[in-house]
Protein backbone atom coordinates (compact mmCIF):
# COMPACT_ATOMS: atom_id res chain seq x y z
CA UNK A 1 0.00 0.00 0.00
CA UNK A 2 2.30 2.15 1.12
CA UNK A 3 4.76 1.58 -2.17
CA UNK A 4 1.55 2.93 -4.05
CA UNK A 5 1.47 6.38 -2.50
CA UNK A 6 4.03 8.27 -4.18
CA UNK A 7 2.77 6.97 -7.50
CA UNK A 8 -1.01 7.77 -6.64
CA UNK A 9 0.05 11.19 -5.58
CA UNK A 10 2.10 11.00 -9.20
CA UNK A 11 -0.96 10.20 -11.27
CA UNK A 12 -3.37 12.68 -9.80
CA UNK A 13 -1.21 15.22 -10.66
CA UNK A 14 -0.77 14.48 -14.15
CA UNK A 15 -4.30 14.41 -14.35
CA UNK A 16 -4.76 17.95 -12.24
CA UNK A 17 -2.08 19.31 -14.34
CA UNK A 18 -3.95 18.08 -18.13
CA UNK A 19 -7.41 19.10 -16.35
CA UNK A 20 -5.53 22.64 -15.24
CA UNK A 21 -4.40 23.08 -19.81
CA UNK A 22 -7.72 21.60 -20.71
CA UNK A 23 -9.45 24.30 -18.63
CA UNK A 24 -7.51 27.36 -19.08
CA UNK A 25 -9.14 28.34 -22.37
CA UNK A 26 -11.82 28.31 -21.02
CA UNK A 27 -11.41 29.99 -18.31
CA UNK A 28 -9.70 33.08 -19.50
CA UNK A 29 -12.68 33.31 -22.10
CA UNK A 30 -15.31 33.88 -19.07
CA UNK A 31 -12.62 35.88 -17.11
CA UNK A 32 -11.59 38.33 -20.21
CA UNK A 33 -15.57 39.12 -21.19
CA UNK A 34 -15.35 40.82 -17.78
CA UNK A 35 -12.35 42.45 -18.31
CA UNK A 36 -12.78 46.35 -18.80
CA UNK A 37 -12.24 47.16 -22.68
CA UNK A 38 -8.26 47.19 -23.02
CA UNK A 39 -7.43 45.04 -20.06
CA UNK A 40 -6.89 41.90 -22.18
CA UNK A 41 -4.35 43.29 -24.56
CA UNK A 42 -1.82 44.13 -21.62
CA UNK A 43 1.72 42.67 -20.77
CA UNK A 44 2.04 40.77 -19.13
CA UNK A 45 -1.26 39.13 -19.61
CA UNK A 46 -3.85 39.58 -16.80
CA UNK A 47 -5.54 36.06 -15.47
CA UNK A 48 -8.47 37.98 -13.75
CA UNK A 49 -10.28 41.21 -14.30
CA UNK A 50 -9.54 44.20 -11.83
CA UNK A 51 -13.07 45.41 -11.77
CA UNK A 52 -15.17 42.95 -13.09
CA UNK A 53 -17.71 44.92 -15.57
CA UNK A 54 -21.04 43.85 -17.66
CA UNK A 55 -20.60 46.40 -19.80
CA UNK A 56 -19.76 43.95 -23.14
CA UNK A 57 -22.83 41.68 -22.76
CA UNK A 58 -24.80 45.05 -21.96
CA UNK A 59 -23.32 46.03 -25.82
CA UNK A 60 -23.88 42.60 -26.78
CA UNK A 61 -27.61 42.98 -26.17
CA UNK A 62 -28.22 46.13 -27.11
CA UNK A 63 -26.81 47.74 -29.22
CA UNK A 64 -25.56 44.82 -31.78
CA UNK A 65 -28.60 42.37 -30.91
CA UNK A 66 -27.36 39.44 -30.28
CA UNK A 67 -30.37 38.14 -28.70
CA UNK A 68 -31.93 37.70 -32.37
CA UNK A 69 -28.81 35.11 -32.73
CA UNK A 70 -29.45 33.85 -29.63
CA UNK A 71 -32.80 33.60 -30.52
CA UNK A 72 -31.93 32.26 -34.25
CA UNK A 73 -30.21 29.61 -32.96
CA UNK A 74 -32.65 28.10 -30.08
CA UNK A 75 -34.78 27.98 -33.41
CA UNK A 76 -32.75 25.93 -35.67
CA UNK A 77 -31.24 23.66 -33.07
CA UNK A 78 -35.01 23.38 -31.21
CA UNK A 79 -36.93 22.48 -34.38
CA UNK A 80 -34.24 20.47 -35.90
CA UNK A 81 -33.73 18.62 -32.29
CA UNK A 82 -37.56 17.95 -32.59
CA UNK A 83 -38.03 16.90 -36.33
CA UNK A 84 -34.83 14.40 -35.84
CA UNK A 85 -36.31 12.64 -33.05
CA UNK A 86 -39.70 11.66 -34.82
CA UNK A 87 -38.23 10.95 -37.97
CA UNK A 88 -35.12 9.19 -37.03
CA UNK A 89 -37.21 7.63 -33.98
CA UNK A 90 -39.58 6.28 -36.24
CA UNK A 91 -37.26 4.90 -38.75
CA UNK A 92 -34.60 3.56 -36.02
CA UNK A 93 -37.63 1.16 -34.97
CA UNK A 94 -38.82 0.15 -37.71
CA UNK A 95 -35.20 -0.85 -38.77
CA UNK A 96 -34.77 -2.83 -35.53
CA UNK A 97 -38.64 -3.88 -35.27
CA UNK A 98 -40.75 -4.22 -37.55
CA UNK A 99 -40.53 -6.71 -40.50
CA UNK A 100 -40.78 -6.04 -43.71
CA UNK A 101 -39.03 -7.23 -46.81
CA UNK A 102 -36.23 -5.00 -48.21
CA UNK A 103 -35.47 -4.07 -44.91
CA UNK A 104 -32.42 -4.88 -44.58
CA UNK A 105 -30.88 -3.99 -48.14
CA UNK A 106 -32.22 -0.40 -47.49
CA UNK A 107 -30.34 -0.14 -44.16
CA UNK A 108 -26.59 -1.57 -45.52
CA UNK A 109 -27.55 1.28 -48.56
CA UNK A 110 -28.02 4.17 -46.13
CA UNK A 111 -24.96 3.16 -44.41
CA UNK A 112 -23.28 4.16 -47.94
CA UNK A 113 -23.78 7.53 -46.29
CA UNK A 114 -21.54 7.30 -43.54
CA UNK A 115 -18.72 7.43 -46.27
CA UNK A 116 -19.51 10.40 -48.28
CA UNK A 117 -18.22 14.05 -46.59
CA UNK A 118 -21.14 16.30 -46.45
CA UNK A 119 -19.48 18.66 -48.47
CA UNK A 120 -19.58 16.97 -51.59
CA UNK A 121 -23.74 17.14 -51.97
CA UNK A 122 -23.21 20.82 -50.02
CA UNK A 123 -22.79 22.52 -53.64
CA UNK A 124 -25.87 20.90 -55.24
CA UNK A 125 -27.94 21.22 -51.83
CA UNK A 126 -27.55 25.10 -52.06
CA UNK A 127 -28.65 25.48 -55.35
CA UNK A 128 -31.56 22.82 -54.64
CA UNK A 129 -32.87 24.80 -51.71
CA UNK A 130 -32.43 28.16 -53.79
CA UNK A 131 -34.82 27.01 -56.36
CA UNK A 132 -37.33 26.34 -53.84
CA UNK A 133 -37.29 29.02 -52.15
CA UNK A 134 -35.34 27.74 -48.93
CA UNK A 135 -32.18 29.73 -48.74
CA UNK A 136 -31.94 32.14 -46.13
CA UNK A 137 -34.70 30.81 -44.30
CA UNK A 138 -34.85 29.10 -41.22
CA UNK A 139 -35.67 25.48 -43.07
CA UNK A 140 -32.65 26.04 -44.95
CA UNK A 141 -30.64 25.92 -42.29
CA UNK A 142 -32.33 22.73 -40.50
CA UNK A 143 -32.49 20.31 -43.66
CA UNK A 144 -28.87 18.38 -42.79
CA UNK A 145 -30.21 17.63 -39.32
CA UNK A 146 -34.00 16.22 -40.19
CA UNK A 147 -32.68 12.56 -41.24
CA UNK A 148 -29.23 11.10 -40.15
CA UNK A 149 -27.86 7.96 -40.73
CA UNK A 150 -26.22 8.05 -37.43
CA UNK A 151 -29.37 9.30 -35.48
CA UNK A 152 -31.28 5.99 -36.81
CA UNK A 153 -28.46 3.70 -36.51
CA UNK A 154 -28.19 4.88 -32.73
CA UNK A 155 -31.89 4.79 -31.99
CA UNK A 156 -31.81 0.98 -33.86
CA UNK A 157 -29.36 -0.21 -31.77
CA UNK A 158 -31.00 0.55 -28.64
CA UNK A 159 -34.69 -0.80 -30.32
CA UNK A 160 -33.37 -4.27 -31.04
CA UNK A 161 -33.78 -5.02 -27.30
CA UNK A 162 -36.91 -4.49 -27.18
CA UNK A 163 -38.42 -8.26 -26.65
CA UNK A 164 -40.99 -9.06 -29.83
CA UNK A 165 -43.33 -10.84 -27.66
CA UNK A 166 -44.18 -7.47 -26.43
CA UNK A 167 -44.86 -6.21 -29.55
CA UNK A 168 -46.45 -9.50 -30.86
CA UNK A 169 -49.27 -9.52 -27.53
CA UNK A 170 -50.32 -5.78 -28.19
CA UNK A 171 -50.80 -6.91 -31.72
CA UNK A 172 -53.11 -9.55 -30.76
CA UNK A 173 -54.86 -7.55 -28.90
CA UNK A 174 -55.29 -5.80 -31.72
CA UNK A 175 -53.36 -2.56 -31.35
CA UNK A 176 -52.16 -0.50 -34.18
CA UNK A 177 -48.95 0.20 -35.43
CA UNK A 178 -49.00 3.33 -34.71
CA UNK A 179 -50.34 3.38 -31.17
CA UNK A 180 -47.76 0.22 -30.46
CA UNK A 181 -45.39 2.64 -30.93
CA UNK A 182 -47.01 5.27 -29.12
CA UNK A 183 -47.26 3.80 -25.76
CA UNK A 184 -45.09 0.85 -25.81
CA UNK A 185 -41.99 2.04 -27.65
CA UNK A 186 -41.67 5.38 -27.28
CA UNK A 187 -41.35 4.84 -23.22
CA UNK A 188 -38.85 2.62 -24.15
CA UNK A 189 -36.47 4.39 -26.12
CA UNK A 190 -36.42 7.67 -23.92
CA UNK A 191 -32.95 7.57 -22.66
CA UNK A 192 -31.59 6.85 -25.89
CA UNK A 193 -33.86 9.71 -27.57
CA UNK A 194 -32.48 11.95 -24.89
CA UNK A 195 -28.88 10.80 -26.32
CA UNK A 196 -30.52 11.52 -29.72
CA UNK A 197 -31.18 14.69 -28.95
CA UNK A 198 -28.77 16.14 -27.11
CA UNK A 199 -26.66 14.85 -30.03
CA UNK A 200 -28.89 17.01 -32.60
CA UNK A 201 -29.07 19.94 -30.93
CA UNK A 202 -25.17 20.58 -30.01
CA UNK A 203 -24.25 19.69 -33.42
CA UNK A 204 -27.10 21.95 -34.68
CA UNK A 205 -26.26 24.79 -32.73
CA UNK A 206 -22.67 24.56 -33.12
CA UNK A 207 -22.58 23.88 -36.95
CA UNK A 208 -21.06 26.90 -39.05
CA UNK A 209 -20.16 26.03 -42.39
CA UNK A 210 -23.67 24.91 -43.97
CA UNK A 211 -25.31 27.77 -41.95
CA UNK A 212 -22.51 29.77 -43.30
CA UNK A 213 -23.57 28.93 -46.72
CA UNK A 214 -27.38 29.03 -46.65
CA UNK A 215 -28.38 32.45 -44.48
CA UNK A 216 -27.39 35.48 -45.77
CA UNK A 217 -29.54 38.27 -44.14
CA UNK A 218 -27.00 39.12 -41.26
CA UNK A 219 -30.90 39.43 -39.17
CA UNK A 220 -30.81 35.32 -39.56
CA UNK A 221 -27.88 34.28 -38.68
CA UNK A 222 -26.85 31.54 -35.81
CA UNK A 223 -24.68 32.92 -33.00
CA UNK A 224 -21.68 30.88 -34.84
CA UNK A 225 -22.08 32.93 -37.95
CA UNK A 226 -22.75 35.81 -36.39
CA UNK A 227 -19.48 35.76 -33.46
CA UNK A 228 -17.61 34.96 -37.03
CA UNK A 229 -18.92 38.18 -38.84
CA UNK A 230 -18.45 40.22 -35.57
CA UNK A 231 -15.11 39.16 -35.15
CA UNK A 232 -13.93 40.65 -38.41
CA UNK A 233 -15.29 44.02 -37.38
CA UNK A 234 -14.15 43.93 -33.66
CA UNK A 235 -11.21 41.69 -33.78
CA UNK A 236 -9.55 44.59 -31.42
CA UNK A 237 -12.35 44.29 -29.02
CA UNK A 238 -11.17 41.58 -27.45
CA UNK A 239 -13.26 41.38 -24.08
CA UNK A 240 -16.51 42.04 -26.22
CA UNK A 241 -15.12 38.90 -28.55
CA UNK A 242 -15.28 36.92 -25.21
CA UNK A 243 -18.63 38.03 -24.14
CA UNK A 244 -19.53 36.78 -27.44
CA UNK A 245 -17.72 33.44 -27.34
CA UNK A 246 -18.93 32.49 -23.57
CA UNK A 247 -22.47 33.45 -24.65
CA UNK A 248 -22.17 31.29 -27.88
CA UNK A 249 -21.12 28.32 -25.43
CA UNK A 250 -22.73 28.60 -22.29
CA UNK A 251 -25.76 26.93 -23.74
CA UNK A 252 -24.15 24.10 -25.11
CA UNK A 253 -21.93 23.57 -21.99
CA UNK A 254 -24.94 23.63 -19.63
CA UNK A 255 -26.79 21.49 -21.52
CA UNK A 256 -24.36 18.81 -21.66
CA UNK A 257 -22.96 19.27 -18.06
CA UNK A 258 -27.11 18.65 -17.16
CA UNK A 259 -26.97 15.29 -19.50
CA UNK A 260 -23.78 14.54 -19.84
CA UNK A 261 -24.71 10.74 -18.95
CA UNK A 262 -26.85 10.35 -22.08
CA UNK A 263 -24.22 12.20 -24.30
CA UNK A 264 -21.44 10.37 -23.31
CA UNK A 265 -23.41 6.81 -23.70
CA UNK A 266 -24.03 8.04 -27.34
CA UNK A 267 -20.66 8.43 -27.88
CA UNK A 268 -19.62 4.84 -26.64
CA UNK A 269 -22.77 3.88 -28.80
CA UNK A 270 -21.53 5.29 -31.93
CA UNK A 271 -18.51 4.05 -31.78
CA UNK A 272 -19.68 0.14 -31.43
CA UNK A 273 -19.89 -1.49 -34.64
CA UNK A 274 -23.03 -2.48 -35.62
CA UNK B 1 -35.74 -12.24 -39.12
CA UNK B 2 -37.52 -15.15 -37.87
CA UNK B 3 -39.19 -17.39 -39.56
CA UNK B 4 -42.59 -15.79 -38.98
CA UNK B 5 -43.99 -14.97 -42.51
CA UNK B 6 -44.27 -10.92 -43.26
CA UNK B 7 -47.48 -9.77 -41.96
CA UNK B 8 -48.93 -6.89 -44.32
CA UNK B 9 -49.60 -4.72 -41.45
CA UNK B 10 -46.31 -4.88 -40.15
CA UNK B 11 -45.11 -4.58 -43.85
CA UNK B 12 -46.86 -1.19 -44.55
CA UNK B 13 -46.09 -0.08 -40.84
CA UNK B 14 -42.18 -0.88 -41.80
CA UNK B 15 -42.56 1.17 -45.26
CA UNK B 16 -44.85 4.29 -43.64
CA UNK B 17 -42.55 4.57 -40.91
CA UNK B 18 -39.04 5.08 -42.57
CA UNK B 19 -40.64 6.46 -45.59
CA UNK B 20 -40.01 10.56 -44.32
CA UNK B 21 -36.26 9.75 -43.06
CA UNK B 22 -35.76 7.82 -46.44
CA UNK B 23 -36.93 10.54 -48.62
CA UNK B 24 -35.48 13.02 -46.52
CA UNK B 25 -32.09 11.34 -46.67
CA UNK B 26 -32.37 10.38 -50.57
CA UNK B 27 -33.69 13.56 -51.54
CA UNK B 28 -31.14 16.24 -49.44
CA UNK B 29 -28.56 13.68 -49.48
CA UNK B 30 -28.20 11.31 -52.32
CA UNK B 31 -29.26 13.56 -54.80
CA UNK B 32 -27.08 16.21 -54.20
CA UNK B 33 -24.28 14.34 -54.12
CA UNK B 34 -25.29 12.42 -57.28
CA UNK B 35 -25.82 16.21 -58.25
CA UNK B 36 -22.60 16.97 -57.03
CA UNK B 37 -20.66 14.71 -59.42
CA UNK B 38 -22.32 16.36 -62.31
CA UNK B 39 -21.87 19.72 -61.75
CA UNK B 40 -18.02 18.82 -61.39
CA UNK B 41 -18.28 17.71 -65.36
CA UNK B 42 -19.77 21.27 -65.85
CA UNK B 43 -18.45 24.77 -66.25
CA UNK B 44 -21.39 26.14 -63.60
CA UNK B 45 -20.17 30.02 -62.79
CA UNK B 46 -22.14 33.17 -61.48
CA UNK B 47 -23.95 33.64 -65.07
CA UNK B 48 -25.58 30.11 -64.74
CA UNK B 49 -27.44 30.77 -61.40
CA UNK B 50 -28.83 33.46 -63.32
CA UNK B 51 -29.13 31.75 -66.38
CA UNK B 52 -28.91 28.08 -66.18
CA UNK B 53 -29.15 27.41 -69.99
CA UNK B 54 -25.69 28.77 -70.04
CA UNK B 55 -24.58 25.79 -68.07
CA UNK B 56 -21.82 23.76 -70.27
CA UNK B 57 -20.51 20.58 -69.67
CA UNK B 58 -16.65 20.10 -70.16
CA UNK B 59 -15.92 16.78 -69.21
CA UNK B 60 -13.10 16.34 -67.23
CA UNK B 61 -11.92 19.82 -67.67
CA UNK B 62 -12.91 20.73 -64.21
CA UNK B 63 -10.30 18.32 -63.05
CA UNK B 64 -7.83 19.02 -65.56
CA UNK B 65 -7.83 22.54 -64.11
CA UNK B 66 -7.03 21.76 -60.56
CA UNK B 67 -4.04 19.94 -61.14
CA UNK B 68 -2.43 22.73 -63.16
CA UNK B 69 -3.44 24.73 -59.93
CA UNK B 70 -0.54 25.71 -57.80
CA UNK B 71 -3.30 26.65 -54.73
CA UNK B 72 -4.98 23.47 -55.25
CA UNK B 73 -1.78 21.59 -54.65
CA UNK B 74 -0.76 24.14 -51.74
CA UNK B 75 -4.42 22.99 -49.91
CA UNK B 76 -4.08 19.42 -50.34
CA UNK B 77 -0.34 19.82 -48.51
CA UNK B 78 -1.51 21.34 -45.76
CA UNK B 79 -4.73 19.23 -45.60
CA UNK B 80 -2.55 16.18 -45.52
CA UNK B 81 0.45 18.00 -43.06
CA UNK B 82 -2.82 18.48 -40.75
CA UNK B 83 -4.26 15.18 -40.85
CA UNK B 84 -0.61 13.10 -40.70
CA UNK B 85 0.60 15.09 -38.20
CA UNK B 86 -2.86 16.50 -35.81
CA UNK B 87 -4.32 12.53 -36.26
CA UNK B 88 -1.70 10.53 -34.59
CA UNK B 89 -0.92 13.54 -32.03
CA UNK B 90 -4.63 13.62 -31.44
CA UNK B 91 -5.12 9.93 -31.27
CA UNK B 92 -2.00 10.08 -28.22
CA UNK B 93 -3.36 12.74 -26.23
CA UNK B 94 -6.71 10.57 -26.21
CA UNK B 95 -5.02 7.54 -25.51
CA UNK B 96 -3.11 9.07 -22.68
CA UNK B 97 -6.24 10.58 -21.42
CA UNK B 98 -7.83 7.10 -21.18
CA UNK B 99 -5.39 5.72 -19.65
CA UNK B 100 -5.10 8.10 -16.93
CA UNK B 101 -8.70 8.39 -15.54
CA UNK B 102 -9.02 4.48 -16.10
CA UNK B 103 -6.50 3.96 -13.11
CA UNK B 104 -8.69 2.20 -10.61
CA UNK B 105 -7.21 4.28 -7.92
CA UNK B 106 -8.18 7.52 -9.76
CA UNK B 107 -10.35 9.86 -7.06
CA UNK B 108 -13.76 11.54 -9.14
CA UNK B 109 -12.60 9.66 -12.59
CA UNK B 110 -16.55 11.09 -13.90
CA UNK B 111 -14.87 14.31 -13.14
CA UNK B 112 -11.77 13.93 -15.08
CA UNK B 113 -13.93 12.41 -18.03
CA UNK B 114 -16.30 15.22 -17.43
CA UNK B 115 -13.59 18.27 -17.74
CA UNK B 116 -11.20 16.52 -20.41
CA UNK B 117 -14.86 15.80 -22.59
CA UNK B 118 -16.18 19.93 -22.18
CA UNK B 119 -14.14 21.46 -25.15
CA UNK B 120 -15.58 18.77 -27.49
CA UNK B 121 -18.99 20.34 -26.64
CA UNK B 122 -18.03 23.84 -27.32
CA UNK B 123 -18.65 26.09 -30.28
CA UNK B 124 -15.98 25.49 -32.49
CA UNK B 125 -16.08 29.30 -33.91
CA UNK B 126 -15.95 30.38 -30.01
CA UNK B 127 -13.09 28.27 -29.22
CA UNK B 128 -11.23 29.15 -32.22
CA UNK B 129 -11.52 33.22 -31.73
CA UNK B 130 -10.67 32.72 -28.34
CA UNK B 131 -7.56 30.76 -29.53
CA UNK B 132 -7.17 33.47 -31.62
CA UNK B 133 -6.26 35.85 -28.76
CA UNK B 134 -4.67 33.10 -26.66
CA UNK B 135 -2.15 32.57 -29.65
CA UNK B 136 -1.58 37.04 -29.63
CA UNK B 137 2.42 37.27 -30.38
CA UNK B 138 2.47 39.79 -27.27
CA UNK B 139 -0.47 39.26 -25.32
CA UNK B 140 -1.36 36.09 -25.46
CA UNK B 141 -1.42 33.34 -22.51
CA UNK B 142 0.85 30.72 -24.59
CA UNK B 143 4.02 32.99 -25.26
CA UNK B 144 3.14 33.75 -22.05
CA UNK B 145 3.55 30.38 -20.60
CA UNK B 146 6.55 29.94 -22.98
CA UNK B 147 8.38 32.83 -21.37
CA UNK B 148 7.89 31.36 -17.97
CA UNK B 149 9.74 28.37 -19.35
CA UNK B 150 12.27 30.55 -20.65
CA UNK B 151 11.29 29.80 -24.30
CA UNK B 152 11.31 32.55 -27.18
CA UNK B 153 8.15 33.94 -27.84
CA UNK B 154 6.66 33.01 -31.23
CA UNK B 155 4.38 35.13 -33.92
CA UNK B 156 1.75 31.58 -33.92
CA UNK B 157 -0.79 32.84 -36.50
CA UNK B 158 1.64 34.97 -38.55
CA UNK B 159 4.91 33.30 -39.10
CA UNK B 160 3.63 30.40 -42.14
CA UNK B 161 5.88 28.27 -40.48
CA UNK B 162 3.63 27.71 -37.45
CA UNK B 163 -0.12 28.99 -38.54
CA UNK B 164 -0.58 25.38 -39.10
CA UNK B 165 1.19 23.75 -35.66
CA UNK B 166 -0.44 26.38 -34.03
CA UNK B 167 -4.42 25.37 -35.46
CA UNK B 168 -3.53 21.40 -34.84
CA UNK B 169 -2.82 22.36 -30.81
CA UNK B 170 -6.14 23.78 -30.67
CA UNK B 171 -7.56 20.89 -32.61
CA UNK B 172 -5.92 18.29 -30.53
CA UNK B 173 -7.45 20.50 -27.64
CA UNK B 174 -11.05 20.82 -28.96
CA UNK B 175 -11.22 16.84 -30.00
CA UNK B 176 -9.06 14.75 -27.87
CA UNK B 177 -11.71 14.09 -25.18
CA UNK B 178 -14.46 12.67 -28.12
CA UNK B 179 -11.45 9.72 -29.06
CA UNK B 180 -10.91 9.74 -24.74
CA UNK B 181 -14.48 8.20 -24.20
CA UNK B 182 -14.00 5.70 -26.93
CA UNK B 183 -10.70 4.45 -25.81
CA UNK B 184 -12.42 4.36 -22.14
CA UNK B 185 -14.84 2.15 -23.40
CA UNK B 186 -12.19 -0.04 -25.37
CA UNK B 187 -10.03 -0.39 -22.34
CA UNK B 188 -13.35 -1.41 -20.33
CA UNK B 189 -14.07 -4.13 -23.48
CA UNK B 190 -10.48 -6.15 -22.15
CA UNK B 191 -10.74 -8.89 -19.87
CA UNK B 192 -9.92 -8.92 -16.58
CA UNK B 193 -7.95 -12.31 -16.92
CA UNK B 194 -5.60 -11.14 -19.82
CA UNK B 195 -4.04 -8.90 -16.75
CA UNK B 196 -4.04 -11.37 -14.43
CA UNK B 197 -2.84 -13.76 -16.66
CA UNK B 198 0.27 -11.84 -17.66
CA UNK B 199 1.27 -10.65 -14.10
CA UNK B 200 1.17 -14.71 -12.85
CA UNK B 201 3.63 -14.72 -15.78
CA UNK B 202 5.74 -11.75 -14.04
CA UNK B 203 4.57 -9.58 -17.32
CA UNK B 204 5.15 -6.22 -15.66
CA UNK B 205 3.20 -3.18 -16.47
CA UNK B 206 4.70 -1.91 -19.67
CA UNK B 207 5.03 -5.59 -20.98
CA UNK B 208 1.47 -5.69 -19.55
CA UNK B 209 0.57 -2.70 -21.65
CA UNK B 210 2.20 -4.01 -24.76
CA UNK B 211 1.00 -7.33 -24.76
CA UNK B 212 -2.12 -6.76 -23.42
CA UNK B 213 -3.76 -3.40 -23.83
CA UNK B 214 -2.19 -2.44 -26.73
CA UNK B 215 -3.60 -6.05 -29.00
CA UNK B 216 -6.96 -4.97 -27.02
CA UNK B 217 -7.68 -2.12 -28.34
CA UNK B 218 -6.71 -2.61 -31.72
CA UNK B 219 -10.43 -2.70 -33.24
CA UNK B 220 -10.92 1.02 -31.41
CA UNK B 221 -7.75 2.13 -32.86
CA UNK B 222 -9.11 1.45 -36.36
CA UNK B 223 -12.16 2.95 -35.07
CA UNK B 224 -10.58 5.84 -34.02
CA UNK B 225 -7.96 6.15 -36.47
CA UNK B 226 -10.74 6.42 -39.60
CA UNK B 227 -13.27 8.94 -37.79
CA UNK B 228 -10.37 11.14 -36.46
CA UNK B 229 -9.09 11.07 -40.34
CA UNK B 230 -12.41 11.59 -41.64
CA UNK B 231 -12.81 15.05 -39.66
CA UNK B 232 -9.82 16.32 -40.27
CA UNK B 233 -9.81 16.02 -44.07
CA UNK B 234 -12.73 18.02 -43.82
CA UNK B 235 -11.55 20.98 -41.22
CA UNK B 236 -12.66 24.27 -42.19
CA UNK B 237 -13.77 26.54 -39.97
CA UNK B 238 -10.20 26.42 -37.90
CA UNK B 239 -8.45 28.35 -40.35
CA UNK B 240 -11.58 30.26 -42.16
CA UNK B 241 -11.84 31.67 -38.32
CA UNK B 242 -8.27 31.87 -37.37
CA UNK B 243 -6.12 32.90 -40.41
CA UNK B 244 -8.43 33.02 -43.16
CA UNK B 245 -6.47 30.49 -45.11
CA UNK B 246 -3.01 32.24 -44.51
CA UNK B 247 -0.12 33.80 -44.06
CA UNK B 248 0.54 32.75 -47.34
CA UNK B 249 -1.99 30.39 -48.14
CA UNK B 250 -0.23 28.23 -45.37
CA UNK B 251 -3.12 27.25 -43.72
CA UNK B 252 -5.53 27.12 -47.16
CA UNK B 253 -7.76 23.35 -46.81
CA UNK B 254 -9.09 21.71 -49.23
CA UNK B 255 -12.15 22.64 -48.06
CA UNK B 256 -11.70 26.21 -47.33
CA UNK B 257 -10.76 26.49 -50.71
CA UNK B 258 -13.72 24.81 -51.88
CA UNK B 259 -15.87 27.03 -50.21
CA UNK B 260 -14.12 30.11 -51.53
CA UNK B 261 -14.13 28.79 -55.18
CA UNK B 262 -17.97 27.41 -54.38
CA UNK B 263 -19.53 30.54 -52.56
CA UNK B 264 -17.00 33.53 -52.31
CA UNK B 265 -16.34 33.20 -56.61
CA UNK B 266 -19.58 31.42 -57.12
CA UNK B 267 -17.50 28.60 -59.50
CA UNK B 268 -19.67 26.03 -58.65
CA UNK B 269 -18.54 23.32 -61.21
CA UNK B 270 -14.66 23.90 -60.18
CA UNK B 271 -15.73 23.85 -56.30
CA UNK B 272 -17.90 20.53 -56.68
CA UNK B 273 -14.59 18.95 -58.73
CA UNK B 274 -12.66 19.69 -55.46
CA UNK B 275 -15.22 18.50 -53.59
CA UNK B 276 -15.01 15.07 -55.03
CA UNK B 277 -11.08 14.85 -54.83
CA UNK B 278 -11.88 15.29 -51.41
CA UNK B 279 -14.23 12.68 -51.58
CA UNK B 280 -12.14 10.05 -53.16
CA UNK B 281 -9.23 10.74 -51.14
CA UNK B 282 -11.20 10.14 -47.80
CA UNK B 283 -12.54 6.78 -49.45
CA UNK B 284 -8.85 5.54 -50.26
CA UNK B 285 -7.93 6.91 -46.90
CA UNK B 286 -10.62 4.54 -44.70
CA UNK B 287 -9.49 1.61 -47.40
CA UNK B 288 -6.03 1.73 -46.38
CA UNK B 289 -6.34 2.22 -42.44
CA UNK B 290 -8.69 -0.94 -43.02
CA UNK B 291 -6.06 -3.16 -44.68
CA UNK B 292 -3.66 -2.03 -42.69
CA UNK B 293 -5.25 -2.94 -39.88
CA UNK B 294 -6.18 -6.35 -41.39
CA UNK B 295 -2.53 -7.46 -42.61
CA UNK B 296 -1.63 -6.75 -38.74
CA UNK B 297 -4.85 -8.67 -37.27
Amino acid sequence: MKKGTGSAILLHAALIAAGALTLIPLAWMVSASFMPAGEANSFPPRLLPSAPTLEHYTTLFTRLQVWRHLLNSLIVAGLGTCAALVINGMAGYAFAKLRFRGREATFRFLLLALVVPAQVGMLPLFLMLRSMGFVNTYVGAIVPFLASVFGIFLIRQYALAIPDDLLDAARVDGAGELRIFARIVLPVLTPILVTLAVFVFLSAWNDFMWPLIVLSDERKYTLPVALANLSGEHVQDTELMMAGSVITVLPVVILFLALQRHYMRGVMMGSVKG
Amino acid sequence: MSGRPLATGETRAGWLFTAPALALIGVFFFVPVIGGLLLSLTDFDIYAIGDPHAVRVVGLANYGQLLNQPLFWKALGNTFYFVALGGPLSVLASLSAALLVSQRRVRFPGLFRSIFFMPVVTTLVAVAIVWRYLYHPQYGLVNAGLALLHLPAVDWLGDPRWAMPAIIVMTVWKNFGYNMLIFVAGLQSIPEELYEAAALDGAGAWSRFVHVTLPGLAPTFLFVGVTTMLGMFQMFSEPYVMTQGGPLKATTTIVLLMYEEGFRWWRLGLAAAIAFVLFVIMLLGTLLQMRLQRDRA
